[in-house]
């Protein structure tokens, strides 16, 4: 298991080849990249903001829930931050596994709970000049106990 | 007795508050609900802050109720928008 957060390019090729072993019949790789247009709008590039610290503990932590869903994954994801360009990749995830069905699952888990829980933000750049920060997720908050 | 604490603020909450960090001093035993009402009690820009922002408490989502302790680091997480 491998999880990285970084203002580094993501070479996905490499993230690929940080998974799989001789007892897998699969290998999954998901990459995010930055489009060009959002909600009608022409896109020029994306600023991406993370806490960092915690940001890395949130990424190891959806890696490990995903590698150990089901009978099991191997599973690396790299998430970027700083400045980005159209088509630069911001997350890749790989994933492999005996089956094909545990690679998909996981996959779908990590880029999910990215969604959900990682705090990263990420600013648009449009065509002409404006900038704005896109709408998120609330991220979910741990049940209190009654009366603590 | 009174507690320090380090108050970050990340993306528009940042925009909000005109800074990424600042240290708050509070009462002995305030929760995190407590540290939200006392920097909107502050006036302009933080009564800007939502009245219920994700918080984290030393890197881990946690409730209002979460009680701070000296030298915690608690960040106003503002929605998430990761991948």
């Amino acid at each position: 298991m491998h999880a990285r957060i970084t203002a580094d390019p993501i070479d996905p090729a490499a993230v690929l080849g940080r998974v799989g072993s001789e007892r897998d019949g699969a290998a999954l790789l998901f990459v995010g990249v930055v489009r060009n247009h959002d909600e009608g709008r022409a896109v020029a590039g994306m600023r991406y903001d993370t806490y960092e610290e915690m940001a890395a503990d949130v990424l190891e932590a959806i890696a490990r829930e995903a590698a150990e869903r089901g009978t099991g994954a191997d599973v690396a994801v790299v998430h970027r931050y700083g400045e980005l360009s159209v088509g630069d990749v911001s997350v890749a995830i790989a994933v492999a596994s005996p089956h094909r069905a545990e690679s998909f699952d996981a996959s779908r888990y990590v880029i999910e709970e990215i969604k959900k829980r990682l705090p990263v933000w990420k600013k648009e750049r449009y065509v002409g000049g404006e900038a704005q920060w896109k709408d998120g997720v609330v991220p979910a908050r741990p049940v209190e106990a009654e009366g603590s | 007795m009174t507690i320090s604490v380090r108050a970050l603020f990340f993306a528009a909450y940042r925009d909000v508050v005109g800074s990424k960090e600042m240290r708050v001093d509070l009462p002995a035993g305030t929760t995190v609900s407590g540290l939200v009402s006392h920097l909107r009690g502050l006036g302009d820009p933080y009564s800007a802050l939502p009245a219920s922002p994700a918080i984290a408490l030393n890197r881990t989502y946690v409730g209002e109720s979460a009680t701070l302790g000296d030298g915690d680091e608690v960040a106003f997480i503002p929605p998430v928008a990761g991948g």
